[in-house]
Parts: structure tokens; C-alpha cells; sequence
């Protein structure tokens, strides 16, 4: 009986059910944006994105999926939530774009806000699913579709359309003035000049071999982290420079609430300035969806294959440092520390071999995760769902439990989380659950356990 | 019935599928042009890694994490292809109409592969039924699906012993196996034909651009 009712019931659990705060919180960027929605305006809108703005892939992967229910296993938000259905990846898919294209665009209004829930609160776009599919289906795609078709329809959550607001108003993510940027810089650089007396910010040097770049929030609220920066690069010796105009910050959450054509400006402005100043390559912060938007998404929306200038993350510029010998470690870190894979630099670059090397050459006393490298599980941070604020705090935390019982396993109490998202992500996990731990940057660490040669000293 | 069967509905079944399958191939190739990462990004090496890792059992972590499902799906695909091409019966006829037939398998072995695919069909109906994660993203087109496949399996099976009714179960066969082999190209067993480009193409985007490993 329970088979024949299966069968003939295959509707039964499509109609969206009453949502608890656990999934569903007010936020005006779902809430009110959706009132404005006309069924012609949902209809056009899907239909643009599924004609003109995706093709192959896209066609491909919905005629290809075979509703095997693999990809579960790969999803922290379903295995966090109790193994709940509702939270494989597959059923993301199933509950966003199976209908918009099977209903061929016309669905309701209160059907895109669920789908923006979904897209933008319960996929981390982490892509680990993707690894998990016996056909390699991106599902982490499948689900960036949706955010566009939200975007487009102006449905994003609030906080995170605000960051892409500030991307588009003031060229970076956190609405920092000029003058601020500037002034930010010239008092890290005395902040690291009372470590290291002669560390300097030079701005605006033409030529010089490297770029560095940072996101915005970095300046903003963690600005300590471009002085460390500065005694790195002033004691391995290296020729560089940061730009004083527009363009200075790598992030680019447009990326992920769907707005591309902002996504693309940003990349375009970052890789422009850095051509302006004529310098060899980029060096970026620690931070996982910069990369992805500066080397991925951003030159995949402009057509380029490759970036035009080399874009060097933290982890391989300091690993480089470290081999090289530019930089020597003295002063290991005593404390048991463990380590976050983030996604975009691990499943995204391989980085994950010279990340542990640089925590071994760090740390005495390295315990690793399990599980690790590509298979790590995400931080449920990133892919915007922490931009999208304190509405979805609750939601995010309950998505995230396997996380923290990952770490918790590991008997470390400090976690170097080499991602801006992570970073931020993590502590959250740490505080909901009570962990006891606290997360830490690679350079946090690197400033403390480098040689200082006597000369340099202030 | 069975005149019409074993003539112009196994031509008409074979121009379908053979057809299908090109344009079907021809389009995915057309509509891959305009997605800008595909071609750009396909890589040889990397495709062929990961197609490998996937098509050898137990070669990638989730099949490593589910071998009960690993072994039924493997036996399941391996005596799908095999049987039905290698199978005595069908190469005597191959034999009769175009004067040339492949090497065959021993009939019992052929019979337990074919078992094997029903099993593997039921199989598979009860994890739809019974795992919560396959039930919530099942509709009754893949339970359509599953008949598809199974039914020209039964009715060879049954068609081989004699069981019932000899002539309607082998005109049942005939249909059921033209209606399977044109449901490839226009169905969700299309994966048939898609199943190495998709892998490549994620395998090559992995290795080739993000230096991971997609097993």
C-alpha cells in the first residue's frame, strides 16, 4: 500500500508546507520585493535566463539527473538537519528550477520567495555536491541560476542586496569612503612601524612586482590584518604596492546575489587598476570567494579564460615565502590548532597540501580534520548565505551542526580559518555550540612565529 | 502482432534511437557552443581521469560510502549493456538477417545477468520507496522509467523458459525492447549518452582549472 500510494501520490510533498523560524525569517528583501512581482514579469524573467543566459549546461544536467538522491550525502545543511529530505541537494533543485522550467516559468510570487529562501540561505554554492554526483552535475550552477532569476526579479535577501548596493555605489563591498581607505592604510602602516621600523604601505608605486588587495570588510573591521601584511612583505623583502583609488578591493558578493552585470564591473575595475600600475601580478588576502569571483565567475561573465594578470592567494604566497626562505619561522604556535579547507581555495585551487605544510612549519601541535581537503565539509558562511544577516542567523547555525561536530573532534582549540567568510562563519559555529575555540588568520599566526632580523626592529 | 514486431518495428525502433541519439548529441554539442566555460575549459587528460574514477567501482569516496548501491549499480549497468547484445538468441537473428553476429555468452550466464537486472530494477524501486532523501524527489516518471528498463528483461526471461505463452511473450519482448531503446534518447536515460560529456566536463574544470579532484 505504502508503495502504491507513493506512486500515485508523486505531488504529495511538493506544496510548500508552513515554515518555522528554523527555515524562514522576515526579511523586506524577500517580503516586500515579492509584492511588486507580476505573473508576465515572472514568466519574461524566467524565460530570459533559461533561453539567452544559460545553454548547454544547463539543459544537459536537468535531462541528465536521475533523482538518484547521491548527492545527499555530500550536503551539510542535510546532514546537519537530521537527514531532512528537503535539505539534499537535489531537493534544492527540485523545489527551485525543476518547476520553473517544468511549469515553464509561471509560478507565483510566493513560489520565488521560497526559491530565493532556498538559494540564498540554504546552499552555500560550496560546490562539494558536485563531487558527489555520479555525473558530475553542477548543482552549486543549478542553484546560482535561481539567485539570477531572483536577482533579476529584484528578490534577495536585504543585508546581502546591500553589499551588492555598496559594490555598485562605492566600488567596494562595505561603503568605505576614499579618504577612509586612505587614512585606514596610513595608520596601519605606523600601527606595523611600531613593530618593524621600517614597514612601509607604499601606495600608488608604479611598477612595483605585486598588487595587494584586500576586501573591504578588512579595512572596516579587521583592519590590524593589512599591517600584518605589511611587516610580511616588508621582512621577506618584496617589491609592493596597494592602490589608493577605487578598485583596491578584491570581494564581490554581487557574485552571489545574481546581480552579474555588478560582478563583472567590480572584477573589470579590480584588474584595471592593477594593469594601471603596471605591476607583475596580484597578491589577495585571505579570503575564498574573492578568488572565485577574481579567477571564476568574474572573467567567466567577461569572457576572458584567464585572468589578464595573475591572481596569487595568501595560502601559495605564503607558502612561497616560507620554501624560499624569504621568511623564517622561529616561534611556533604551542597551542592545539586545527585547520579549515575553505572551499573556494580548496576545492577551488588544490591548495590544500600547501596549506598544511604552511601549518606544520607554524604550528607545533597541527590535528588535521576528517574529513579534509575537497571533501571538507563547508562553513555554510560563504556563497553570501552570511551576507544575507541576522534574519537567517538561526537558519544558518541549525544548517551548520556537522561543522561543529567536525571541529569539536579535532581536541584543537584554535582553528585557522584562511577565508574572510570562514572566518566569520566559524566563529559564529563556535559561539552557538560552545566550542571553546577561536579562529585565527595564517598571518595572525606568521607575524608571531617569524624571525625579525635585528636591523628591521623598531 | 508479432510480424509487425519482428519487421518494421525493428527498423522503426532502431532509426529512432540511432536518430535520437544523434540529434540529441548534435544539440547538447550546439547548445554547449554558447555556454562559454564548456569548450574553453574540456580537458583531455582531466575528463578522461575522472571518467575513469567513476566508472571503476569503488574508484570515487560516495561509492566507497555506499557499497551496497555501488555493487548493485554496477552489476546493474555492466549486464543492462552486456546481455542483450551478447545474448545467443539475438545474434542467431543477427546471423539470419545480415549474415554476421558477435561473440555470445554462455546461456545460463545470460540468464542470471538478466536476473540481475530485474533484481537490480527492484532494487532500485524499493530505495525509492523506503530511502526518504530518493522518495522526496520521485515522481511516477521514474517508476516509468524503471518499467521501461525491466520489462524487456522479464519478458526475455520469460520468453527463453517458456513459461507462459510463447509467441505473445516474445512479441511483448519485441515491443518492450523498441520502446526502451527510443525512451534512451528522449528521457531522463538519456544519462546513457550524457553520462561521459557531463563527467568530463566537470572532471576537466576540476583538474584542469581548479587543480581539485572531483572523486
Amino acid at each position: 500500500m505504502g508503495f502504491i500510494q507513493t506512486v500515485l501520490s508523486g505531488k504529495s510533498e511538493r506544496m510548500p508546507r508552513k515554515l518555522g523560524p528554523e527555515q524562514m525569517s522576515p526579511d523586506r528583501g524577500l517580503d516586500d520585493t515579492i509584492k511588486r512581482l507580476t505573473p508576465e514579469r515572472i514568466e519574461s524573467t524566467i524565460k530570459r535566463v533559461m533561453e539567452k543566459e544559460t545553454a548547454g549546461r544547463l539543459r544537459v544536467y536537468l535531462d541528465t539527473c536521475v533523482h538518484c538522491g547521491l548527492c545527499s550525502n555530500a550536503c551539510h545543511t542535510y546532514l546537519s538537519r537530521d537527514k531532512d529530505p528537503e535539505f539534499s541537494p537535489v531537493a534544492k533543485v527540485k523545489n527551485t528550477l525543476w518547476e520553473m522550467v517544468k511549469r515553464k516559468g509561471k509560478v507565483d510570487a510566493e513560489f520565488i520567495k521560497n526559491a530565493a529562501r532556498i538559494a540564498f540561505t540554504e546552499c552555500g554554492a560550496c560546490r562539494r555536491c558536485s563531487m558527489y554526483c555520479p555525473f558530475g552535475i553542477d548543482i552549486a550552477y543549478l542553484i546560482l541560476v535561481v539567485r539570477r532569476v531572483c536577482n533579476l526579479l529584484g528578490v534577495v535577501p536585504a543585508y546581502l542586496q546591500d553589499t551588492t548596493n555598496s559594490h555598485a555605489a562605492t566600488s567596494n563591498q562595505m561603503w568605505v569612503q576614499r579618504d577612509e581607505w586612505i587614512d585606514t592604510l596610513q595608520w596601519q602602516e605606523e600601527d606595523a612601524q611600531g613593530v618593524i621600523a621600517k614597514a612601509r604601505i607604499p601606495l600608488e608605486k608604479e611598477g612595483a612586482d605585486i598588487m595587494y588587495s584586500v576586501i573591504a570588510p578588512e579595512p572596516k573591521i579587521l583592519a590590524q590584518l593589512i599591517n600584518y601584511m605589511a611587516q610580511i612583505m616588508t621582512i621577506a623583502g618584496l617589491d609592493w604596492t596597494m592602490p589608493a583609488t577605487d578598485g583596491w578591493d578584491n570581494s564581490n558578493m554581487a557574485m552571489y546575489s545574481g546581480d552579474f552585470e555588478t560582478m563583472g564591473r567590480v572584477e573589470r575595475q579590480h584588474y584595471e587598476t592593477a594593469l594601471r600600475l603596471k605591476v607583475k601580478r596580484i597578491v589577495m588576502g585571505e579570503c575564498g570567494h574573492a578568488f572565485r569571483g577574481a579567477v571564476y565567475d568574474g572573467p567567466k561573465w567577461l569572457t576572458w579564460k584567464n585572468p589578464p594578470i595573475p591572481m596569487v592567494h595568501a595560502v601559495d604566497f605564503y607558502y612561497d615565502l616560507i620554501t624560499s626562505g624569504r621568511i623564517k619561522i622561529v616561534n611556533k604556535f604551542k597551542e592545539p590548532i586545527t585547520v579549515q579547507d575553505p572551499c573556494n581555495i580548496v576545492r577551488g585551487l588544490g591548495l590544500g597540501q600547501k596549506l598544511r605544510y604552511i601549518m606544520n612549519a607554524l604550528c607545533e601541535d597541527f590535528r588535521d580534520v576528517s574529513p579534509r581537503f575537497e571533501h571538507n565539509y563547508c562553513c555554510m558562511a560563504g556563497g553570501g548565505v552570511i551576507n544575507c544577516g541576522p534574519p537567517w542567523k538561526k537558519s544558518r547555525m541549525l544548517s551548520i551542526k556537522v561543522k561543529a561536530d567536525q571541529l569539536a573532534a579535532t581536541g584543537a582549540k584554535v582553528i585557522v580559518t584562511p577565508c574572510h567568510n570562514c572566518h566569520s562563519g566559524i566563529e559564529d559555529i563556535i559561539k552557538y555550540y560552545k566550542l571553546g575555540m577561536h579562529t585565527k588568520f595564517i598571518c595572525e599566526i606568521l607575524v608571531d612565529a617569524m624571525e625579525i632580523p635585528q636591523h628591521l626592529k623598531a | 502482432m508479432y510480424e509487425f514486431a519482428t519487421g518494421p518495428l525493428v527498423w522503426v525502433a532502431f532509426i529512432l534511437f540511432f536518430g535520437g541519439c544523434g540529434w540529441r548529441l548534435f544539440r547538447m554539442f550546439s547548445m554547449a557552443k554558447k555556454d562559454k566555460v564548456v569548450y574553453p575549459y574540456m580537458s583531455l587528460k582531466h575528463g578522461l581521469l575522472s571518467i575513469a574514477h567513476w566508472i571503476v567501482p569503488f574508484g570515487s569516496t560516495n561509492m566507497r560510502m555506499r557499497p551496497v548501491f555501488t555493487i548493485v549499480t554496477f552489476a546493474f549497468h555492466l549486464c543492462l549493456l552486456l546481455s542483450p547484445i551478447f545474448l545467443m538468441a539475438h545474434n542467431v537473428l543477427l546471423r539470419r538477417a545480415w549474415g554476421f553476429s558477435f561473440w555470445t555468452l554462455p546461456p545460463v550466464l545470460a540468464d542470471v545477468m538478466t536476473v540481475v537486472v530485474i533484481l537490480a530494477c527492484a532494487f532500485f524501486v524499493a530505495r525509492r520507496v523506503r530511502a526518504p532523501e530518493v522518495k522526496y524527489v520521485t515522481s511516477w516518471s521514474d517508476y516509468v522509467l524503471v518499467a521501461l528498463v525491466a520489462t524487456p528483461f522479464l519478458t526475455g526471461f520469460l520468453a527463453y523458459h517458456q513459461w507462459l505463452s510463447y509467441r505473445t511473450v516474445v512479441t511483448l519482448h519485441i515491443w518492450a525492447g523498441a520502446i526502451m531503446l527510443v525512451a534512451i534518447p528522449f528521457t531522463r536515460l538519456s544519462h546513457m549518452l550524457f553520462f561521459v560529456f557531463t563527467r568530463a566536463y566537470m572532471g576537466s574544470e576540476c583538474g584542469a582549472v581548479r587543480h581539485a579532484k572531483d572523486w
